[in-house]
C-alpha cells in the first residue's frame, strides 16, 4: 500500500521490540466475536491513474463545460490561481488547529489578517476565524442573540435563503426558540409594517438577508431601527460577499453572518464553504468560534495566539457558547488570499462589473418577460417571471449548454413561474443574449399558442 | 541546546509583517477584463446603498502576496514536515491525488442547484462514498450532510431525540463518560439534553456497574468514544449496548478514533445505534490548519426515517436523485449537501487503499502506538496499563516532581522538530500526554520521537528550568496568553486609530 512507509522487516522488528508475535495480538482487546475476519466489501485497491480516471468520468457526468446563471447562495466568481498555489503548500494544508502557537504562527497571523479584513468589509468591530457555512453561521448568530438578550424568540425574514431558514428551524426547535416569519413586499424587500407588528418584547433578534434571496438590497437602517426600538438585536446574513465591494455594509446591525464562498471558494456542489460571524466589540464573549488575538512573547516580540478559549467546548464543555470545534480554516485562507488579491480597489471594481452585468441582463430579459421586484436596488441577482414553467425553459437551455435561473416555486409556491437569475463578472454578454433569446422564443410561442386557443374559442 | 536532536536543525526564517503594513495606494494584484456590457452609474442604481470606501483593505502586488503567504507558511509545522502525534486528531498523510481529483473541473465547479440530470457525477460520488462508509461501520444508512465531527454529533443527537419522540417520550438526559471530548457535552446541551457524567473504572473504561445504576428511562443515549480517549477499546461494549437497549436507550459512538478499527471491527456489529465519522481524521482529508472537516452520521435502520433531508436515492430509471419528501426527518443541518469536496477526497483515499490497504493501515496505526508505548514505558508514567490501540496516554507524574508539566514537555518537543502530542487531555489523567502517531510514520521517525522524548526526560532531571523555558529554537518564545485574553486585540488597526 503506497501510503504506508514500512517494510515487512520493519514491522517484524517492531513487533519483536513490543514483545508480540503477531499484529493480531494487538487487537486482542476486541472481543473475538466482533473482530472482522473477512475483507470489507469496498472497491479493490486502485492505481493513482485509475482513481484520476474514475473521477474524470464523474466530472463529465456533472455539467462539465456548461455555463450557468445560478446563484441563490452559491456564486461563480473567478478564482485567481495564486489561491490554489498557496493553499496547497503543505505547511497550510497539512497543519492542525494552531493550539501550539509557537509552531503555528503562519496560520495564526493569517487568521488575524482574515479577521481584520472581514471586520473592515462588514462594518463590524471584529470577526471570528470562521464557521461551517452561511446557514449554520446564521443559526449560531440567533443562538448568540438569545444569550445576549436573555430573550427567547426570533423574527426571520421570509426572503432569507430558504435553506438557511430550514437549518435555523432545526437548531431552534431544541433550543425552544420560537421563530416568526415576516413576508416580503412587491419590491422583494421585507415588509416593514409587518415587521413592526411582529417584533415584540420577547424578540431576541431580527434576522434578515441583504442582498436578500431575491437579490434585492434591504433598507438595513430602517430594519435596525424597528429591532432596536424593542430591544432586539439585528442579524444580517450576507450570502453574496462580493456585494460588499459596492453595497454599503450593514453598520447598524449587531451581528453579521457572512457566507464568504464568493471570495475565491469553488462552487464544489455546495461545499466546503466559509461562514463567518462579525459583531460589535461588546458582544465578543458571547460569540462562538475560534479567535486569533495579538500578544507578545517574553522578549516583547509580536505574536498571535488563539484566545478567549473560555467560550469554547474544550474548556467549558456543556456551558460553551457552541459545540463547534473544527471550522473551515483552509477555506478561510482561500477567502483571505482572494480579499488580499483584490483589495481596497479591486473588490469595488469587481462588484461594479457584477452590478453592470446583472443590470444589462435584467434590461434584456425585461424586454420579453416580466422582471419582478423591480422597486428596490439589486446587486447581481434578479427575478424573471415567464409565461412558461422555468423548468421547461431550463431544460431547453441545457441543450445549449446553459444552466438557466433557479425556479422559485420550490420554496415560494406563490411566485409561480418566477426564476432567480444571477450574473457575475464571468457571465458574458453573448451568454446573456443567448439565454434572453431562448426566453423570448418561449414567450412568443406561448403567446401564439394563446392566440390559437383564443381563435378556436372564438 | 542541551542535547542534540537528530531530526531538526536551525535554518534562516524570513521575517514578515502584517499584509496591511505592506499596503500602499496604487499597488494591485488584480486585473479585470474589459466590460462587455454598458457601464452603469452606481449612484443611480444603488442610491444611498452605494458603498464609497473599503476602508483599510490592503493594496499589494502579486509577488508580495506570494511571498507573504509563503513566508507565513514556513512558520507552521505540518504533517508534510514530519510526525504530528496529536492524540485523537489522527494527523495522517493527506494524499496529493485527493487534492488533484477534488479540483477537476465539473466537480469543483458544480453548482448545488444544477439539474439532477447534469449532477449524476456528484450524486454517484455521494452514493459510492455512502455505501463504502456503511460497509466500513457496519451500519444501515448514512447522511453526509454534517460539516464536521461536532456537527455530526449534533445531527446524531437530533436523530436520537426524534426517535424517542416518535416513541412518545424525548427523554431528558445524555450519559457521557468523564473521558469524553468536550464537544460531546456541548452538543448534548445544544440539542436540549441535560448531561450526566459517567465515571470510568480503574482500567480507564466505562464502569458497567455504574452505568447499570445510572441507566433509566430518562436517559436518551450514552455517548461513548471507542476506542476511548485513552486509546483503550471498551471491551464490554456489547454489555454496554445491552444495558442501554434494555431500558430503551440508544448507544451513540463518537467515531473520532475509528482509525483503530477500520477493517478490523465494525461498530454496527457491537451494538452501536448511531455514530459519526470524521473524514478529516480517519479518511485522510486535510486538517488545513483547523478545517474544513466532514462529519457523516451512520445509523441503524430504526433511525433512518429521521435522517436530515435530502437523501440520495436511486430512481426507477436507474439515475440518482435527491429525495426531499421525508416526513419524519429532523430537517436540514446545513445548506446544500455537506462538504462535498471532502467526500471526493475521502473516496479517493478508500479507492487508493481497498480492503487490504484499509486493514493494513489500521494494523500499522496500532503497531506504531504500541511501539511508542514500549519505547517510553518507564521513562514516562503510564497511568493505565490497559492495552493500547491506536494511541497511548502517559502522564507527567514523574517530571512534575521537578516542576515540569505536560505543556512544558510539549514545548520542549518543538525544539526537537516534532509537533507536540495532545496535552492535558483526557481530563481523567492529571497532566496527560496523549500520543497518536497514525500509520503514516516510518520506524525511523518513531525512533527519533522516542529518542527525543527520552532526551527531554533526561533534561528534566539535569536542568528543569531549561525545559520550562522552552521552546528555544522557534521564531518566538512562549506567548503571553493571559494578556491576549484580558485585553483582546482581534484585528489590526492603522496607527492613527489606536
Amino acid at each position: 500500500m503506497r501510503y504506508l512507509p514500512k517494510s515487512p522487516a520493519d514491522r517484524a522488528a517492531m513487533l519483536k521490540a513490543i514483545g508480540t508475535r503477531s499484529v493480531d495480538d494487538l487487537f486482542s482487546p476486541i472481543p473475538p466475536e466482533f473482530r472482522l475476519t473477512r475483507d470489507l466489501a469496498v472497491p479493490r485497491q486502485m492505481a493513482e491513474s485509475e482513481i484520476v480516471d474514475w473521477f474524470k468520468q464523474r466530472a463529465k457526468e456533472n455539467g462539465e463545460g456548461y455555463t450557468s446563471f445560478l446563484g441563490a447562495g452559491a456564486y461563480s466568481h473567478y478564482r485567481p490561481v495564486v489561491i490554489d498555489a498557496l493553499v496547497q503548500r503543505g505547511e497550510f494544508l497539512t497543519s492542525y488547529t494552531p493550539y501550539q502557537a509557537e509552531f503555528a504562527q503562519g496560520t495564526l497571523q493569517a487568521i488575524f489578517e482574515f479577521q481584520t479584513m472581514i471586520s473592515e468589509l462588514t462594518g463590524m468591530d471584529l470577526a471570528n476565524a470562521s464557521m461551517y457555512d452561511g446557514s449554520t453561521g446564521a443559526a449560531e448568530a440567533v443562538m448568540m442573540a438569545v444569550r445576549i438578550t436573555g430573550r427567547h424568540s426570533a423574527v426571520i425574514a421570509r426572503n432569507l435563503h430558504p435553506e438557511y431558514r430550514e437549518v435555523l428551524n432545526t437548531y431552534a426547535t431544541h433550543q425552544a426558540i420560537p421563530l416568526k416569519t415576516v413576508s416580503y413586499t412587491d419590491a422583494g424587500q421585507i415588509d416593514l409594517k409587518e415587521l413592526e407588528k411582529t417584533v415584540g418584547d420577547d424578540t431576541a433578534c431580527v434576522l434578515i438577508q441583504s442582498p436578500n434571496f431575491f437579490g434585492t438590497i434591504e433598507d438595513v437602517e430602517a430594519i435596525a431601527e424597528i429591532a432596536h426600538k424593542r430591544g432586539a438585536l439585528l442579524i444580517v446574513s450576507i450570502a453574496e460577499a462580493v456585494s460588499l465591494g459596492i453595497v454599503e455594509p450593514p453598520r447598524t446591525a449587531d451581528i453579521v453572518a457572512l457566507e464568504a464562498q464568493s471570495f475565491g471558494v469553488p462552487l464544489g456542489f455546495g461545499g466546503p464553504y466559509c461562514g463567518v460571524l462579525a459583531t460589535k466589540e461588546k458582544f465578543v464573549r458571547q460569540m462562538p468560534g475560534r479567535l486569533a488575538g495579538q500578544t507578545v512573547d517574553k522578549n516583547g516580540k509580536r505574536g498571535f495566539v488563539l484566545t478567549l478559549a473560555t467560550r469554547e467546548q474544550h474548556i467549558r464543555r456543556e456551558k460553551a457558547t457552541s459545540n463547534i470545534c473544527t471550522n473551515q480554516a483552509l477555506v478561510a485562507l482561500m477567502v483571505n488570499i482572494f480579499m488580499t488579491v483584490y483589495g481596497k480597489i479591486g473588490l469595488r471594481e469587481l462588484a461594479k462589473q457584477n452590478l453592470a452585468k446583472a443590470a444589462y441582463a435584467a434590461d434584456q430579459f425585461g424586454k420579453h418577460a416580466k422582471v419582478v421586484f423591480g422597486g428596490a436596488p439589486r446587486f447581481n441577482e434578479f427575478v424573471v417571471e415567464t409565461s412558461e414553467d422555468p423548468y421547461a425553459i431550463n431544460s431547453r437551455l441545457l441543450g445549449h449548454k446553459i444552466v438557466g435561473g433557479f425556479p422559485l416555486k420550490k420554496f415560494y409556491p406563490e411566485l409561480g413561474h418566477a426564476a432567480l437569475w444571477c450574473c457575475t463578472e464571468l457571465t458574458t454578454r453573448s451568454m446573456i443574449d443567448t439565454a434572453v433569446g431562448l426566453v423570448a422564443e418561449s414567450e412568443r410561442s406561448v403567446r401564439s399558442m394563446k392566440e390559437v386557443e383564443e381563435e378556436v374559442t372564438r | 541546546m542541551k542535547h542534540m536532536t537528530r531530526k531538526a536543525t536551525r535554518h534562516i526564517s524570513q521575517n514578515e509583517g502584517l499584509i496591511f503594513e505592506k499596503s500602499s495606494p496604487g499597488k494591485a494584484a488584480w486585473k479585470l477584463p474589459p466590460l462587455d456590457v454598458p457601464e452603469v452609474d452606481t449612484a443611480t442604481l444603488l442610491g444611498k446603498h452605494e458603498r464609497k470606501d473599503l476602508g483599510d483593505m490592503p493594496e499589494v502586488s502579486e509577488i508580495e502576496i506570494i511571498r507573504h503567504f509563503t513566508r507565513l507558511s514556513t512558520w507552521n509545522y505540518a504533517i508534510d514536515l514530519g510526525m504530528f502525534p496529536l492524540g485523537s486528531c489522527t494527523m495522517k498523510y493527506n494524499p496529493r491525488v485527493n487534492e488533484f481529483v477534488a479540483r477537476i473541473e465539473g466537480l469543483a465547479n458544480g453548482h448545488p442547484y444544477q439539474a439532477e440530470k447534469i449532477s449524476q457525477g456528484a450524486l454517484r460520488i455521494i452514493k459510492t462514498l455512502s455505501d463504502c462508509l456503511i460497509e466500513i461501520t457496519g451500519m444501515d444508512a448514512i447522511t453526509l450532510q454534517p460539516a464536521a465531527g461536532a456537527h455530526g454529533e449534533l445531527t446524531g443527537l437530533l436523530l436520537v431525540r426524534a426517535y424517542h419522540q416518535s416513541q412518545g417520550n424525548a427523554r431528558k438526559k445524555i450519559l457521557i463518560p468523564d473521558s469524553a471530548h468536550g464537544t460531546n457535552p456541548a452538543t448534548a446541551a445544544t440539542v436540549g439534553y441535560a448531561v450526566e457524567n459517567l465515571k470510568s473504572n480503574d482500567r480507564g473504561m466505562v464502569d458497567v456497574a455504574a452505568l447499570a445504576a445510572q441507566m433509566n428511562e430518562d436517559v436518551a443515549a450514552l455517548m461513548v468514544t471507542n476506542p476511548n480517549t485513552l486509546g483503550v477499546f471498551e471491551q464490554e461494549i456489547h454489555k454496554i449496548a445491552e444495558l442501554m437497549h434494555a431500558k430503551g436507550g440508544l448507544l451513540y459512538m463518537d467515531g473520532a478514533n475509528m482509525n483503530a478499527l477500520v477493517g478490523k471491527a465494525r461498530p454496527g456489529d457491537f451494538g452501536v445505534d448511531v455514530m459519526h465519522l470524521n473524514l478529516h481524521k480517519t479518511f485522510s482529508t486535510p486538517h488545513g490548519g483547523g478545517g474544513p472537516g466532514s462529519g457523516p452520521v451512520a445509523v441503524k435502520k430504526i433511525l433512518e426515517p429521521f435522517l436530515p433531508k435530502p437523501v440520495v436515492i436511486t430512481k426507477p430509471d436507474g439515475t440518482l436523485g435527491f429525495e426531499y419528501s421525508r416526513p419524519q426527518s429532523v430537517g436540514r443541518v446545513r445548506a446544500f449537501y455537506g462538504n462535498f469536496g471532502m467526500f471526493i477526497r475521502a473516496l479517493a483515499y478508500i479507492f487508493a487503499n481497498g480492503p487490504d490497504g484499509l486493514r493494513q493501515t489500521t494494523e500499522d496505526a496500532v503497531l506504531n502506538a504500541n511501539y511508542i508505548r514500549k519505547g517510553l514505558e518507564g521513562v514516562y508514567d503510564l497511568p493505565y496499563s490497559t492495552p493500547s490501540m491506536h494511541e497511548v496516554v502517559f502522564s507527567d507524574k514523574l517530571q512534575s516532581k521537578k516542576g515540569v508539566k505536560t505543556m512544558d514537555l510539549a514545548k520542549r518537543l518543538i525544539d526537537y522538530g516534532f509537533h507536540p502530542y495532545t496535552t492535558a487531555f483526557p481530563l481523567i489523567v492529571a497532566g496527560a500526554l496523549m500520543i497518536e502517531p497514525t500509520e503514516s510514520e516510518p520506524k525511523e521517525e518513531l525512533d527519533l520521537f522516542i529518542e527525543a522524548m527520552k532526551s527531554i526526560a533526561e533534561e528534566v532531571e539535569e536542568d528543569p528550568q531549561f525545559v520550562l523555558d522552552a521552546p528555544h529554537n522557534t521564531r518566538i518564545s512562549r506567548l503571553d496568553e493571559t494578556a491576549a485574553a484580558r485585553k483582546p486585540v482581534l484585528r489590526w488597526k492603522p496607527e492613527s486609530q489606536i
